[in-house]
């Protein structure tokens, strides 16, 4: 009898194999659509994260209070044991100083007179360590338009839109003018060593990365950082531990020790990234919930046209003296196998096209020219474990509930009614 | 033997507010071996009282016994029980399953009463014998003619060797030539195996071969006629 009811189902192709389509597209669109959300969420968290946020950031409390103006006069001072400190409380998580100022870029020409002038914004992290992670961090490397990554103090990375509306090119150089940590003018020679094009328009448009030993130079900022921020060691962000980390951390450094203490945030907590966080991790079950909730109602009708459309073949087989209860569990048995053979293909096809777009991406920068928000300016998707097991629910308790509901009516409808239904 | 048993039948069907009765007071009886069909035009009950003789529907008065089994006591277990054992159906659109071929098609009733396969494979070419097509047991229902499926619905319908075959309006969809070949199909195995035949229909093809004819008129019975055998031979 089983072997019977295989050999109908995968014969009548509308009743296997169009089925088992048309919830393979609905599972792959569900987890499609929910890997690109997560990622395009969480690139744009990442990316605040990578340049400037972190996962958690140490600074002073005086420094956190204004940290939209990076008041590099309240920066944090020894900072290579607060370093060693913060190693040995979080083990697991990279730091990184960071030093974030503004200036103004100026070109001589041959004769040392102004050529071109620009503000801009600068940047300085740790480039010349052997062990350095900033390079990767910030894909410096993959960034690279014209020239080399520094490789001796006193060499820097400008963004290359910036150094061609300058007219700079890589070995030319530049004058950096500032103001040092105690306030004073400061003015600093530099080597272009390449241009960089991160992506992100807002960094496009005037950015500067020096070696930090050099800001600290050109600063007056000795064992000083504006910053100190923090990576989980997975590399995304995670705001309930985030939360946790910085919990710790406080409870350690007491706020009534004064506002130069350091004090800890999660990305969350800095500026305006906490609504992001909120508002990505809403929208993003949001709108997961709408499309599984729509891809659910698509097959559940799918799965409920399917049954109703075999009310012909039901009466025959009740005719024959097919128990009522036999008829109707050989449907569910049959869905299953639809529902879970469509979502398996399609949580793999969805999976498939989501781990290309993860690694190559779908440039956007078209679409993000003038931006002033920091995001990225290609879309990635992300594969969390979610994906695995998010299609099942459209794709597989969608379509059984379905064809249940229209099995029911085997057991409404009288069998002579089902019979004048067959004959028609 | 008595195969079939109707006592003052009353069926009505709720129709708007109020209800419409398709039969009225009917009363027969069905022994082994009769060659019997309900007659009358559209809405004259005849479906109806198939139906309630098939166990597909329940009498809303009165009884009907069918092999001993009172069709409105039996639960839809019990109803399911006895069609797969002792019934056979042939309808007028034949109503094969189409994705398989003719021998599944015949083989299904004996899927449904467990059979193994070597007494299935034996009663369904045994059937297809019966009916002549034992050439064509690997086609599938798109490939044969309209009489040739009818020859599938005849040998899946006889193929358990039930006691009671019904059909309804069975030759509605043929050309005289199948219908007559249908027929003496029909009329040989209701002799050589003893199996009732009872039919709905208003096809005067199929009312010449009838050794019975009950005519229905508004639900009721209006006439009844016993056919010899030298008249249907001499028809």
């Amino acid at each position: 009898m089983i072997r019977f009811l295989i050999k109908g189902l995968f014969r009548d192709k509308s009743r296997s194999r169009l089925p088992i389509i048309v919830v393979a597209i609905g599972v792959m669109l569900t987890v499609f659509l929910h890997a690109y959300i997560t990622g395009f969420m969480g690139d744009t968290i990442e990316m605040n994260a990578r340049f400037s946020n972190g996962h958690v950031k140490v600074m002073t409390r005086a420094y956190a209070e204004n940290m939209d103006q990076n008041p590099n006069d309240l920066a944090l001072l020894d900072v290579q044991n607060l370093k060693i400190e913060l190693q040995q409380l979080f083990p697991d998580m990279r730091w990184a100083e960071r030093i974030q100022f503004g200036g103004l870029v100026d070109v001589p020409d041959e004769e040392g007179n102004t050529r071109a002038q620009g503000p801009a914004i600068g940047l300085g992290l740790d480039l010349l360590s052997p062990d350095t992670k900033e390079i990767q961090r910030l894909n410096l490397e993959g960034s690279l338009v014209r020239g080399n990554l520094p490789a001796r103090p006193g060499e820097v990375l400008a963004s290359d839109i910036f150094s061609q509306r300058l007219g700079i090119k890589p070995g030319d150089p530049i004058t950096l003018i500032g103001s040092t940590m105690e306030g004073g003018l400061s003015i600093h020679n530099f080597i272009v060593a390449g241009t960089l094009s991160f992506g992100v328009e807002v960094m496009d448009r005037g950015t500067v990365i020096a070696d930090i030993e050099d800001v600290r130079l050109a600063l007056d900022m000795y064992d000083a950082a504006g910053e100190v921020i923090g990576f989980f060691p997975d590399g995304f962000y995670d705001d309930h531990l985030a939360k946790k980390v910085s919990g710790v951390f406080n409870s350690i450094y007491d706020a009534e020790a004064g506002e130069f203490m350091p004090v800890m945030k999660s990305l969350s907590e800095q500026g305006t990234m906490g609504t992001y966080v909120q508002l990505a991790k809403v929208w993003s079950w949001y709108i997961t919930l709408v499309f599984v909730i729509a891809m659910s109602l698509v097959l559940w009708n799918a799965g409920l046209l399917g049954g109703l459309r075999r009310y012909g073949e039901i009466g025959v087989r009740l005719a024959m003296g097919e128990e009522k209860g036999h008829v109707y569990r050989s449907m569910i048995w049959e869905s299953v196998f639809v529902g879970l053979v469509g979502s398996l293909l399609g949580t793999t096809l969805g999976l498939t096209i989501a781990a290309y777009i993860q690694v190559h991406g779908i440039d956007i920068s078209g679409m993000m020219e003038g931006a002033s928000l920091m995001m990225p300016s290609e879309i990635r998707t992300r594969i969390t474990p979610m994906d695995y097991y998010i299609g099942f629910f459209p794709g597989l308790l969608s379509t059984v509930t379905g064809t249940m509901l229209a099995g029911i009516g085997i057991y409404k409808r009288q069998t002579a009614r089902l019979f004048k239904e067959l004959e028609a | 033997m008595e195969i079939i048993r109707i006592k003052n039948l009353t069926k009505r069907f709720p129709m708007g507010k109020g209800e419409f009765t398709a039969l009225r007071d009917i009363n027969l009886e069905f022994g082994t071996g009769e060659f019997a069909g309900l007659i009358g035009p559209s809405g004259s009950g005849k479906t109806t009282l198939l139906n309630i003789v098939g166990s597909l529907d329940v009498p809303s008065e009165g009884e009907v016994f069918v092999l001993g089994k009172s069709i409105g006591n039996l639960s839809s277990r019990e109803a399911a029980q006895l069609r797969k054992k002792n019934m056979g159906f042939i309808f007028q659109s034949y109503n094969l399953l189409q994705v398989h071929t003719v021998f599944e098609n015949v083989e299904f009733p004996l899927l449904l009463l467990k059979y193994n396969a070597t007494e299935r494979k034996k009663m369904v070419m045994d059937a297809l014998e019966w009916v002549g097509l034992t050439d064509k047991e690997k086609s599938k229902p798109p490939q044969l003619s309209g009489g040739e499926c009818q020859r599938v619905a005849i040998a899946r319908a006889m193929v358990k060797r039930p006691s009671l075959v019904l059909a309804d309006e069975p030759t509605a969809n043929l050309d005289a030539k199948n219908s007559h070949h249908i027929l003496q199909t029909m009329e040989k195995l209701n002799r050589e195996l003893k199996t009732t035949f009872l039919f709905a229909t208003h096809d005067d093809k199929v009312i010449n071969y009838l050794h019975r004819k009950i005519y229905l008129l508004d639900g009721r019975v209006d006439n009844e006629e016993i056919v010899e055998h030298s008249q249907i031979i001499q028809s």
